[in-house]
């Protein structure tokens, strides 16, 4: 008997060992360079012949690797030489940032090309950069660019990531509710308007007006930028806590509360099933997000297709800014990188060149950053968002280009993000156990003590 | 020839060395410990010393500065005791639940009234067997905040409005213990299992003839019989909280709201990887490490283990 329990206690002990090993890789770090089983895509782009180079590419967002699906085939078309192999895979968002810190950090494992998001870039500016210069390509078009795209992920003058776009923030309206509660859509001109639609959406309808986000920041930066406020001043001085910021909060909780013409967005961000789901059952009439979030639409709510409309953002004042830039990719070449005289061209080839920047509209639906080619007659031929959202979401991107404010970026900018998103909105806007000050001013003290 | 047999000779004796080598009673235990003593300090003391050294440091690359105390005097702020406070009570409950139900429900399961004892004790097991990730996943369908999602359903069979569960500190801490009880139930009911196959049937008779109940025999029998795999069950449970990690991550993989999901083990993360503070990390680590280190003591020299001769 004392044998067999013994037998048991050894055969069980093993067991544990055995499942704790397993759930480890599955955690949060897990996943090497090698390593391409935690990826949720993974593509291999372009030619196939031997002397093709190989690059690896890293991003966050797999809608990603369709821009450089079509950058690497006319890059392979147009330089039959020196034909390019890419390895693009996507990961999740944290993993993929965790894993590119590391591997900067220990010298091994990242990859030649990869996507950093703006909230995440300062990150690896801090100390010496592993990341390497893009001047040289930059130098002779940064008078084409919007300049600021640039300047949000540079140091020290060097610029280190390509932008992905101007991020100009719009209203994406549900034409179909809207009619059916009878706005006009186009008189929706100041916040007070948006306010008196809602209200006829929520009474006519059974959508709210908006939902507005507790777990990210998008419901919240461009409406402060628009008024020209932001987390830090152009000195990198924190202004988390500003009164144009507060009365920005209490403005999103009376959308909640008082008006009751919005919701907390199902999931808490604008990026989660629950929402995608939500919105493409017409769940609310509206959603106020940057350009870039066309993508979202098109490829995770198919059912809207020809119902959405995209339309400037209410103005505060007679004469405010109708839309903000928010958001970004910077695209870089690490330092680790075998071949980085081909890979800095080969991105630059992708990012930076007319061609590149038509792509990056035609392919992702995104507002290019190279402003030249916004009057390019190319960019008027028919692709898939001008199937979804109608023909003239350029008219409305044309009509808002000089009321478009550039953010301000510091290497504390992850610690607003984490602040924001855990605390501030969620204390705010779900628990209702903070007034705005109170919780910004919280914040604000948790940042400048970090 | 002659040298033929010389060499044979030789490699014999060269042979009989070797077994001589890993039968002689001073070299073999060293050889048999040798994977641990390797695996220590490659894999424990090295890292260990690693993470001391770290948290006195900023690191960045190419420029690692020591910054003496400054890392631990950023440490007592008000999200560190969020963290802890989570932590505390999450190894409260999950120690209270993981020892008297696998204890009670091992009981169970052992005493010959219950019916297919064997499939009982196979399907309490399986969850082990599966990642936390995996079932986290799962679980956040099933929690999610729909009307329609399954926990909002059988709530609603009770007249309970449906639930954000994923977003207030009560419900978030019932996600949390509840996906470790169902994953490690299993694992503790094998090691009581293993306890109670120890316990002299002869006991129980003698109790029976004195008229003792099923209760009394339970309370004065089985729980001090017990004891030994008691706290070793409670001593890994607590320990195992400390450094509980995964059943937050997949439930709020990029930070919960209110910080109600926020661990020990999470913050080092945050600010190690995420906020790309590596000393900093480093340094909670090492507070983490005293806290275990100083619990596990107390624990164990309240319940007797550490005294001699036993």
């Amino acid at each position: 008997m004392k044998k067999r329990s013994l037998f048991v206690l050894l055969f069980s002990m093993l067991f544990v060992l055995l499942a704790a090993c397993g759930s480890g890789g599955g955690g949060g770090g897990g996943g090497g360079s090698e390593n391409s089983e935690g990826a949720d895509k993974t593509e291999v782009i372009g030619s196939d012949s031997k002397d093709a180079t190989e690059l690896t590419f890293w991003t966050f967002q797999e809608l990603h690797i369709n821009l450089f699906e079509d950058a690497v085939t006319r890059w392979n078309k147009e330089f039959p030489d020196r034909p390019i192999k890419l390895k693009a895979e996507a990961y999740p968002y944290d993993n993929m940032h965790n894993n590119l810190l590391l591997a900067l950090q220990s010298g091994k494992g990242a990859p030649d090309i990869v996507d950093i998001e703006l909230g995440r870039f300062p990150n690896y500016l801090q100390g010496e950069p592993q990341l390497l210069p893009m001047n040289e390509y930059v130098d002779p078009v940064r008078d084409e660019f919007i300049e600021s795209r640039f300047d949000i992920y540079s140091k020290d003058g060097q610029n280190y990531g390509l932008p992905t776009h101007v991020g100009a923030t719009v209203v994406f309206y549900n034409k179909e509710i809207m009619d059916k509660a009878g706005v006009d859509i186009d008189s929706i001109e100041t916040w007070d308007d948006y306010i008196a639609a809602g209200k006829q959406v929520v009474e006519k309808t059974d959508a709210v007006m908006t939902t507005l986000e507790t777990g990210d920041y998008w419901s919240y930066w461009p409406l402060i930028k628009q008024q020209g406020s932001d987390f830090f001043d152009e000195n990198g001085k924190l202004t988390l806590a500003n009164e144009t910021n507060v009365k920005t909060l209490e403005f999103m909780h009376g959308l909640i509360h008082d008006e009751k013409i919005a919701e907390i967005t199902p999931g808490g961000t604008h990026h989660e099933e629950e929402y995608y789901g939500f919105m493409n059952d017409g769940g609310a009439a509206s959603v106020i997000m940057p350009m870039w979030y066309m993508g979202r639409f098109t490829d995770y709510m198919q059912d809207l297709k020809g119902k959405m409309v995209i339309r400037p953002m209410p103005k505060w004042t007679e004469d405010g800014n109708r839309s903000a830039g928010a958001g970004g990719t910077g695209t870089a070449v690490t330092n680790q990188t075998e071949h980085p005289e081909l890979a800095k061209e080969f991105l630059a080839y992708a990012k930076l060149s007319e061609e590149g920047n038509l792509a990056l509209w035609k392919i992702m639906g995104f507002d290019p950053p190279r402003w030249t080619v916004w009057e390019n007659p190319a960019i008027k031929e028919d692709n898939k968002y001008y199937q979804y959202f109608g023909t003239d979401i350029f008219d409305t991107l044309l009509s808002i280009k000089d009321e478009i404010d550039s953010i301000n970026i510091t290497e504390k900018n992850p610690l607003v993000q984490e602040q924001l998103s855990t605390n501030v909105f969620n204390n705010v806007l779900r628990a209702e156990n903070q007034s705005p000050e109170e919780a910004l001013k919280e914040a604000e003290a948790a940042i400048s003590s970090n | 020839m002659i040298e033929r047999t010389a060499s044979t000779a030789e490699s014999r004796r060269s042979k009989w060395s070797l077994k001589d080598f890993f039968l002689s009673k001073k070299v073999v235990p060293y050889v048999f410990v040798s994977p641990f003593i390797i695996s220590f300090l490659l894999l424990f003391l090295y890292p260990l010393i690693n993470g001391v050294v770290m948290s006195f440091q900023t690191i960045l690359p190419g420029q690692t500065t020591f910054i003496g105390m400054r890392n631990y005097e950023r440490i007592l702020n008000p999200t560190f005791f969020k963290a802890l406070s989570n932590t505390t009570v999450y190894v409260v409950l999950t120690t209270v639940i993981l020892t008297i139900l696998p204890m009670v429900l091992a009981t169970m399961l052992n005493s010959k009234f219950v019916r297919f004892s064997n499939v009982f004790r196979a399907s309490l097991f399986i969850p082990a067997l599966t990642s936390t990730i995996v079932a986290g996943v799962v679980f956040r369908l099933m929690f999610g905040e729909s009307e329609s999602s399954l926990a909002n359903t059988v709530v609603g069979f009770f007249g309970v409005e449906p639930m954000e569960w994923k977003f207030g500190a009560a419900t978030g801490m019932f996600l949390m213990v509840l996906l470790c009880t169902w994953k490690w139930l299993g694992v503790n009911i094998l090691y009581f299992m293993a306890g109670l196959a120890n316990v002299p049937k002869e006991l129980y008779e003698a109790a029976e003839m004195d008229g003792a109940g099923i209760l009394n025999k339970f309370r004065h029998i089985t729980l001090p019989m017990l004891k030994p795999i008691t706290v070793y069950v409670v001593t890994i449970t607590i320990i195992g909280g400390f450094r509980m990690y995964e059943e937050s991550y997949v439930f709020w993989p990029e930070g919960s709201p209110g910080n109600i999901g926020l661990t020990i083990v999470g913050y080092i993360y945050q600010q190690g990887f995420r906020m790309n503070d590596l000393g900093f990390g480093a340094a909670i680590g090492v507070v983490l490490m005293l806290i275990i280190f100083i619990i596990s003591i107390l624990q164990l020299s309240l319940s007797g283990t550490l005294k001699k001769g036993e």
